[in-house]
């Protein structure tokens, strides 16, 4: 029997190695990205891709796609500008938690609540990695960041905040759902979960915004594999993986 | 002969703006500028465009960032506190080299001041406002026929150089209502194919648009193809009107609804045999220099007063051009008040100060 | 027969495939250093190779190509 690539890095990732530190899984859920849109039938010139602010502000370098890098936290606005234009284009932001969940909390929101016929990835590693490991809206309680040094206090940091549980109460949104990328189950069932917010873009059915639980070894201080035991141990009993909303 | 008809300013510039060929709209509610987002929000629909009422005046200049970088002729407008919001927007646009309009129907301020005219957002406007080395390309329209003009022809600016080009009114050009002539419905089928934009990347390389550069020869050259851009519009485009500065004693140099008031003064000066005359720059940004430095060299002149609705912004760059040759005196109003035109008169003949 | 071929020198030895694989056969080889100045994983016994792909999904630098 002819042997068969049953897995290759996907086409419509360009051939620049990953700048992610070892064990962040950011280069798993860019290449699951690229893999559901290959698998989608979505060929490169139907895609146009928006990168954040953030340790994934190089994303346009990886994806063989028209790109564009947006302003801190503005990647949702910046979507919207272009999917208006190019309704006929599957449109993605790839944002991080300080963009999505903090400096851009606004435009997240209320791209949700117009259901705008876009697709977000939310990268929730609990932590700002590429400005060295400050606290971000998702940082545990009791975690170590440079700039809450004891842990994380709520009552002098405030509590972590919940996107999936926040967006799921509006009206607009199509599509919500946390995952993780801790172990090669999970990394299947976000696969599961892009693809079906992308199909529900190329359906017309508006906002999907997939939460990854990602894991950033460098600023948790942790090797690659016990950084995903803290996923699996820790951040998914504080941020529950599941569906959210789904309008079908 | 094409009909005129009667609008007020900030509807007559939504109209421009469509006719122009703009099928993008972002903006948020602010007065006195109201009328545009108003107008759009019927209009662009009519015409296969978009509009969207922004949940905040730094996604709306977002929502033009990407709006332009797909290749749509995209406009947003406010007012000074909004425009103050829209700063960090610009200056990734201005860096992105993308082609927009903006609208400032400026307001009194600072803080968030009145709803009254004021032009104390000149500085903002002409040296830069947001982070980092850019200009924008800046026009001060004084009637509502030459802002529905200019708002016409700023998208052919913005698309020709790939530069934000910025409408720097008032409240008072937004608000009052003249005759206007409507210019012909442009179709954007017809305009020219914007090869860096992001419109998918059948048959070619990917294009990326971004603002962030770790090579330093690569973002120093970004930096300078900016500015080279920025000359090329100071050699081509730079609009002034010159109202009888040639035998003039006095030259009052003013923009917009002040530069009206000032005309008025000139007609009545003139009349009375006094030899004043009006600079008026359309464009503030590139300043027309060569212009108002050819009028500082006449041996007539013998002075200039800047009249504005600030504390003294648009008076720095007269001196700087003026460079001593000739005395440069200053009068502005604030807080909402529009200089009228005795008073002006007065302030000319050398007394109210 | 199933096999899975990586770029080593694309490997930054995070060990993530390591720790995925079903039959223990990935390991991180301490003696060798790639071209980007990592540790790479690799494989000792192929042949115990059932080409499930868990190491190529686990991967965050798509190093590994797998074929059956």
């Amino acid at each position: 029997m002819e042997e068969k690539v049953v897995f290759a890095r996907p086409s419509l990732l360009t051939d620049a190695p990953f700048h992610y530190c070892p064990g962040c899984t950011h280069g798993i859920v860019h290449r699951l990205i690229a893999e559901v849109l290959g698998e989608l039938n979505v060929s490169r010139e139907n895609v146009i891709g928006i990168a954040p602010v953030g340790c994934a502000v190089f994303a346009y370098d990886y994806f063989d796609c028209d790109m564009t890098e947006a302003a801190h936290g503005r990647a949702p606005a910046v979507a919207t500008g272009i999917k208006r234009v190019h309704p006929d284009k599957v449109v993605f932001s790839y944002q991080g938690d300080g963009d999505l969940a903090c400096i851009g909390a606004a435009e997240t929101i209320h791209a949700a609540a117009r259901n705008e016929n876009i697709t977000i990835i939310f990268i929730n590693n609990g932590i700002f990695g590429m400005t060295g490991g400050q606290m971000a809206p998702t940082t545990l309680l009791g975690q170590y960041s440079t700039t809450c040094q004891d842990g994380r206090d709520p009552v002098l940091n405030g509590y972590p905040v919940h996107v999936c549980e926040m967006l799921s109460q509006l009206k607009g949104p199509q599509y919500i759902e946390r995952v993780s990328t801790h172990d090669a189950a999970n990394v299947l069932k976000a696969k599961k979960a892009i693809k079906k917010a992308f199909q529900y873009q190329l359906e017309g059915k508006g906002f999907s915004m997939i939460e990854v639980l990602v894991a950033c070894p460098t600023n948790w201080k942790m090797t690659p594999v016990k950084a995903l035991e803290h996923i699996k141990n820790e951040v998914i009993p504080y941020f529950p993986l599941g569906v959210y909303k789904d309008r079908g | 002969m094409k009909e005129r008809v009667l609008m007020k300013g900030n509807e007559a510039i939504a109209e421009a703006a469509v006719r122009g060929g703009c099928r993008f709209f972002a903006g948020y509610p602010i007065t006195p500028q109201n009328e545009i987002p108003e107008y759009l929000s019927k209009r662009l629909p009519e015409v296969g465009g978009s509009f969207i009422q922004s949940e905040s005046e730094v996604s709306a200049i977002n929502m033009i960032y990407g709006a332009s970088c797909a290749g749509a002729r995209a406009m947003t407008s406010s007012s000074s506190p909004g425009i103050s919001l829209k700063q960090e927007g610009l200056s990734y646009i201005a860096c992105g080299q993308l082609p927009c309009v903006v609208i400032n129907m400026v307001r009194g301020g600072p803080g968030l001041g009145t709803i009254y005219p004021g032009q104390a957002d000149y500085f903002q406007a002409v040296k830069g406002g947001g982070h980092g080395d850019y200009k924008l390309f800046v026009y001060t329209p004084a009637t509502v026929q030459e802002a529905v003009d200019i708002t016409y022809k700023s998208f052919e600016m913005a698309d020709k150089y790939r530069i934000p080009v910025l409408i720097l009114g008032d409240g008072t050009i937004g608000q009052m209502m003249e005759p206007v002539v409507l210019p012909e419905m442009k179709d954007p089928a017809t305009f020219p194919e914007k090869k860096w934009a992001l419109t998918g990347c059948k048959g070619r390389e990917r294009n990326i648009i971004n603002t962030l550069d770790m090579n330093p020869e690569r973002l120093e050259a970004i930096t300078d193809r900016l500015f080279d851009v920025y000359e090329q519009i100071r050699e081509n485009e730079t609009e002034y009107e010159n109202y009888m500065c040639d035998d003039a004693e006095t030259v009052i140099v003013a923009y917009g609804i002040v530069s009206r008031v000032a005309k008025s003064a000139v007609n009545i000066l003139r009349e009375q045999g006094k030899k004043v005359g009006l600079f008026r720059p359309i464009t503030v940004s590139p300043y027309p220099d060569k212009a108002l430095s050819a009028i500082a060299d006449l041996p007539n002149v013998k002075k200039f007063l800047v009249a504005e609705l600030s504390k003294g912004q648009m008076v720095e760059d007269v001196r700087l051009i003026v460079n001593g040759r000739k005395p440069v005196e200053f009068y502005g109003r604030t807080g909402g008040f529009v200089i009228n035109t005795e008073e002006l008169i007065s302030v000319v003949e050398g007394g109210k100060r | 027969m199933a096999r899975v071929i990586f770029n080593t020198d694309r490997c930054k030895g995070c060990g993530l495939c390591v720790t995925a694989c079903p039959k223990q056969i990935v390991h991180i080889n301490g003696d060798k250093v790639n071209a980007i100045g990592y540790n790479p994983a690799e494989v000792s016994e192929m042949d115990k190779c059932i080409g499930c792909a868990m190491c190529a999904t686990m991967c965050p630098d798509c190093v590994i190509e797998v074929r059956r």
